[in-house]
């Protein structure tokens, strides 16, 4: 009887125990997760800052005197825009195509790319918009808040017209990135360990923090048609200002209606070459 | 002892030799300094530094370089380690694992040489009228502040990842050292670009003794060598007490992943 009574006792503990065990974990990979955002938020503010510090230096009043400093032609609020329009992009990166396109590196590696593949949808759908990281999206809020605080300080009358066509481009400028991202991602059904190729792909386009005109002639050239940074920031930023070109707008559609198509037929061009992880 | 050390860095050179393509990619990952650099010449500010362009070339330059040489991700290593459970060995071994990861950055530090040379040599070509030799001295300082600047940068991030032993995900912490690193170090604007009050606020902070002042030696530029080094000196007597001291505390309440 006093034994029984034990050994209940015993299983009541474990349980309890597991369950505490259980409650811990959980409560403590969400308390990790709350940190982890809050951290995020905390260096995605920071690195705002950080950035308009740095753009604040091109625009130090000259000891000379003379104009109002510019950038490259860009006035301080016009290229407080760009550099809303980045944040904006980099949080884009940020929630979609890191984890996603990162995932197909270990895919590759670890051969479950072939349960990708066996599904019955879309392979590059699934591969790029599989999950998403809330870690972006104070990034996409920081840089939709300076874009809205900048804009009216330019000066710029911004109508309907103006939006809409910066909101086709800044999509355009989207999918110019993901295309990017996506070609590199890609790259590693040969090589697999590519993923720091992304990180000088990061690097480069930090170039895009700055309108396009800022840069030497030469840079300008390879910003535009090489590695098209200024279709990702400089172009819908003009368009919000209304200072946009015809040649700009049909220049960015066209790029990223090429990238698209591109990276769709390299993915299949790619996965002619996939033989699975052991073969 | 010498040759435990050297059995480390020759094993750790020929480990790193195979991740030689990764490697190049990583030192090709630095050229933000070039970037900069661009807008710098094009801007008027630029000229407002009173460095003159080949001024600003080689301060850029030697930025780029002194970043190439004291680039740290102990935080990185030593969080997959101690993840995937490789830390408990190390720790059994009568070695600090802190040594383990000093010959790992030296090996792929070595093993980055030829790529930035390449970058230099590049650099050169495009841009003759910059080529510059700098003093014997000066080279020698430059080394020598470009060393401490490495042990100021792997001392901070060992600091983070003795918070490894506590959390599981102390790497999140990095970039909340790695912001102002990148915004105060002078890796994107030399210092002398800074408003009086952001400059001598962050004179007091480690960051740009790691590129502003090593890259000023490095480019023969003007600059207090004795009172930067001594600051890198004493930037690494506080750090380096609390870091082992952090990293015992850490290892006691150890209990490798799992357990």
């Amino acid at each position: 009887m006093a034994g029984q009574l034990l050994r209940y006792g015993l299983t009541l503990r474990l349980y309890a125990l597991t369950l505490r065990r259980f409650w811990g974990t959980a409560i403590a990979g969400q308390l990790e997760y709350q940190l982890n955002v809050l951290i995020e938020l905390l260096a995605a503010a920071a690195n705002l800052a950080g950035s308009l510090f740095i753009l604040s230096l091109f625009f130090a009043p000259s000891a000379a005197g003379g104009s109002s400093p510019a950038l490259g032609g860009w006035s301080w609020p016009q290229a407080l825009v760009v550099q809303g329009i980045y944040t904006l992009l980099d949080g884009v990166a940020t929630t979609w195509l890191r984890p996603n396109l990162g995932a197909i590196v270990t895919h590759v590696r670890e051969g479950t790319l072939d349960f990708v593949l066996l599904k019955p949808i879309d392979s590059q759908f699934w591969l790029s918009l599989r999950t998403l990281s809330p870690a972006g999206l104070s990034e996409l809020a920081l840089g939709l808040g300076l874009i809205g605080w900048a804009l009216p300080r330019t000066g710029a009358v911004v109508g309907p017209h103006q939006v809409a066509l910066a909101l086709v481009l800044l999509a355009a400028g989207g999918l110019i990135l993901y295309a990017l991202w996506f070609l590199l991602a890609a790259t590693s059904i040969w090589f697999v360990k590519t993923w720091n190729a992304t990180e000088v792909l990061r690097a480069a386009l930090t170039a895009g923090r700055f309108p396009v005109t800022a840069y030497p002639p030469g840079l300008r050239l390879l910003f535009t048609l090489v590695l098209p940074v200024a279709f990702l920031t400089t172009v819908p930023a003009q368009a919000l200002l209304g200072r946009s070109s015809g040649g700009w707008v049909a220049g960015s559609l066209l790029m990223a209606a090429i990238s698209f198509a591109l990276s769709r037929s390299f993915w299949r061009f790619a996965l002619r070459h996939y033989t699975s992880a052991s073969s | 002892m010498v040759r435990v050390a050297r059995a480390l860095l020759v094993s750790q050179v020929a480990l790193m030799g195979e991740y030689r393509a990764e490697i190049a990619l990583w030192a090709l990952s630095g050229l933000l300094p070039f970037i900069m650099l661009a807008l710098w010449r094009q801007a008027p500010a630029g000229a407002a530094l009173g460095l003159g362009p080949e001024g600003l070339d080689r301060y850029f330059l030697s930025a780029f370089l002194v970043r190439q040489f004291s680039v740290v991700w102990v935080v990185f290593a030593f969080e997959e380690d101690a993840l995937l459970g490789r830390l408990s060995p190390y720790l059994l071994q009568p070695l600090h694992p802190l040594w383990r990861y000093v010959a790992a950055h030296l090996a792929e530090q070595l093993t980055r040489l030829p790529f930035a040379a390449a970058i230099v040599a590049l650099f050169f070509a495009f841009n003759p009228g910059a080529f510059w030799w700098p003093s014997p001295g000066r080279l020698l300082l430059a080394w020598l502040a470009t060393l401490l600047a490495f042990a100021i940068g792997f001392l901070l991030q060992s600091l983070i990842a003795a918070l490894c032993f506590w959390s599981e995900k102390a790497s999140a912490l990095e970039r909340l050292l790695f912001v102002p690193f990148l915004f105060l170090s002078g890796l994107l604007a030399p210092l002398a670009a800074f408003p009086p009050g952001v400059r001598a606020a962050a004179q007091w902070t480690p960051f740009p003794w790691l590129i502003n002042f090593p890259a000023r030696l490095l480019a023969g530029l003007p600059v207090d060598a004795a009172a930067g080094l001594g600051a890198q000196l004493a930037w690494i007597a506080l750090l380096l007490p609390a870091a082992l001291l952090l990293w015992r505390a850490g290892v006691r309440r150890y209990t490798a992943m799992g357990a």
